[in-house]
């Protein structure tokens, strides 16, 4: 049950990791050189939403999962995961800037002001943009632990946010389907974190 | 396996075209590989394009003369992006979703019912409304709510033209346009998105203008079934939704007909939904659009035109508030 791997075997695991969390990026690009999309434009913006939702829920699936399996190195990926969600996030904005703006900041910036699901869209990026700046040992050490990960707690607000903003935009057709997986996904990881931790705080009453 | 390839000189006999087993059977076994593949997806779009492309070489031709007094000179859609990024939801909600479902529409034997306000209610035969008048290429621009814009050179004649057949009484003061709504046909009615079947509706002078087209065909062949084969719409000045698809029923009525858009999201889609820049969407600016396959990319999208460019209509709507009836 209790698999540790020594550390080169979790140097393997994190490089493995890290190549297949880049494939869909590369599959992207693949796809949209060769022609393959349509509009290649609205698949971009598409794609990199999806995976960004995708990398949040594995992001805060990490630790769930370490406290049920036991396997405690897990955690030593949570920062790659989170990364690439920030990655992705990144790439999502830039779909919009570039693709529906054309790097003209103003009218960017009315945009996101203008339509509430980009409003809520912005501000989840912006919300990531923190955590990614503070993910080095060193800024854990400077900031200290406790501070650090308050600070990290801002994924929670940044992940419903991103439901929310999914959520807005399928609205437009009444297509709630995924939204509504994406949302009992993010519901369930959080909610088992509130579990836990009256669980805990029980259990300390009682002792 | 065998798939056929046209005949030299581009006439597709019957025993040109591939049966339809032939390459369903092939279809299947591109899927089950997609299935095994690792990186499924990516042979899974290639498989559908290979499928698409099959579609395209059994396109039965439709010759018309070209109509240029109202035709654009612009640089034309191509066909691939015209007939693979479709807003037919009888199909699917994705713009992919009509290419890969609509082969299960049966355009043959097809009738359109016109009556309502009429002297002479009729019931055509779709050979009967292709000989009708003679049929005319016009390159329209065409405008989608969502913001994006493609130019179709399209094959049809005046709707006009088919009106006039029926003799539409003093009271016939609109026109209502019905979709073919059968779920044995159309898989994307099992969504409950509109309340189905999608119904759209002009005022009779806008019927009536010379601009307003009957389709029948694109490209210089028959309607692909996901662009609204056999018979559809196409108002330019309008967003591309009033442009009803596949249409198997045309009704005069003296009262503003219910439309499915404006049923749906009444503040969102206005009975009249001309193309205006000056009238954003709720959700969204109008003021500019993408033209597929050109802005984006490597430029800049371009700014949307008052009733798409069709200034000529301009007329129809003198004296209305277009904020107002939007």
């Amino acid at each position: 049950m209790a698999f540790n791997p020594s550390s080169k075997q979790l140097g393997a695991i994190k490089a493995l990791v890290f190549v297949l969390a880049l494939l869909p990026f590369l599959r992207m690009a693949w796809l949209v050189f060769q022609g393959v999309p349509v509009e290649p434009l609205e698949f971009l913006t598409r794609g990199t939403g999806d995976w960004t939702l995708y990398f949040i829920c594995i992001t805060l699936a990490v630790t769930p999962l370490r406290r049920i399996t036991g396997w405690n190195w897990v955690i030593k990926l949570r920062r790659m995961l989170g990364l690439y969600a920030f990655f992705y996030a990144l790439l999502h904005f830039v779909t919009f800037f570039w693709f529906d703006h054309f790097f003209d900041v103003a009218e960017m910036l009315k945009d996101v002001v203008k339509r509430p699901f980009i409003t809520v869209g912005f501000i989840a990026f912006v919300l990531l943009i923190p955590l990614a700046a503070t993910s080095t040992n060193a800024m854990i050490k400077r900031l200290g632990g406790k501070r650090w990960q308050w600070l990290h707690r801002l994924i929670y607000v940044s992940a419903a946010l991103g439901i929310l903003h999914f959520w807005w935009m399928k609205a437009g057709k009444n297509d709630f389907q995924e939204p509504i997986i994406f949302g009992a996904i993010v519901a369930l990881l959080l909610g088992l974190r509130v579990y836990w931790h009256y669980a805990k705080k029980s259990q300390a009453a009682r002792a | 396996m065998l798939i056929k390839k046209p005949s030299e000189g581009g006439i597709i006999l019957p025993s040109d075209i591939t049966p339809r087993e032939v390459y369903e059977d092939r279809r299947r076994f591109i899927a089950r590989m997609a299935a095994t593949a690792a990186v499924g997806t990516g042979v899974w779009e290639m498989a559908n394009r290979e499928a698409f492309a099959q579609a395209q070489a059994a396109g039965q031709r439709l010759a018309a003369a070209r109509n240029a007094a109202l035709s654009t000179e612009e640089k034309q859609t191509s066909f691939k992006d015209a007939s693979s990024y479709n807003n037919y939801y009888e199909f699917g909600l994705d713009k992919g979703d009509p290419a890969e479902n609509a082969h299960t529409l049966r355009t043959r034997p097809w009738t359109v019912t016109i009556d309502g306000e009429v002297k002479k209610p009729v019931t055509l035969d779709i050979d009967r409304i292709l000989k009708l008048a003679p049929l005319e290429e016009r390159v329209y621009r065409l405008r989608c709510v969502e913001g994006w814009s493609m130019v179709i050179p399209w094959v049809g004649y005046s709707l006009s033209n088919l009106l006039k057949q029926v003799e539409p009484t003093g009271n016939a003061k609109f026109v209502e346009f019905t979709t073919l709504a059968d779920r044995r046909q159309m898989p994307g009615l099992r969504s409950p998105v509109l309340d189905w079947p999608y119904v759209e509706g002009l005022r009779m002078d806008e019927a009536m203008h010379p601009l307003a087209l009957l389709g029948l065909g694109m490209y210089g062949q028959v309607l692909p079934n996901q662009n609204g084969a056999p018979v559809r719409l196409v108002v330019p000045w309008k967003y591309g939704f009033k442009s009803a698809k596949s249409i198997v029923r045309i009704r005069l009525l003296s009262r503003q007909p219910r439309t499915a858009w404006n049923d749906s999201a009444p503040r969102e889609y206005g009975f009249y939904s001309n193309v205006n820049p000056n009238v954003d969407h709720p959700r969204w600016s109008q003021a500019s659009e993408r033209r597929i396959g050109e802005d984006g990319f490597f430029q800049k999208k371009r700014k949307t035109l008052m009733f798409n460019g069709y200034d000529q209509v301009a007329s129809l709507y003198s004296g209305m508030d277009l904020k107002k009836f939007f």
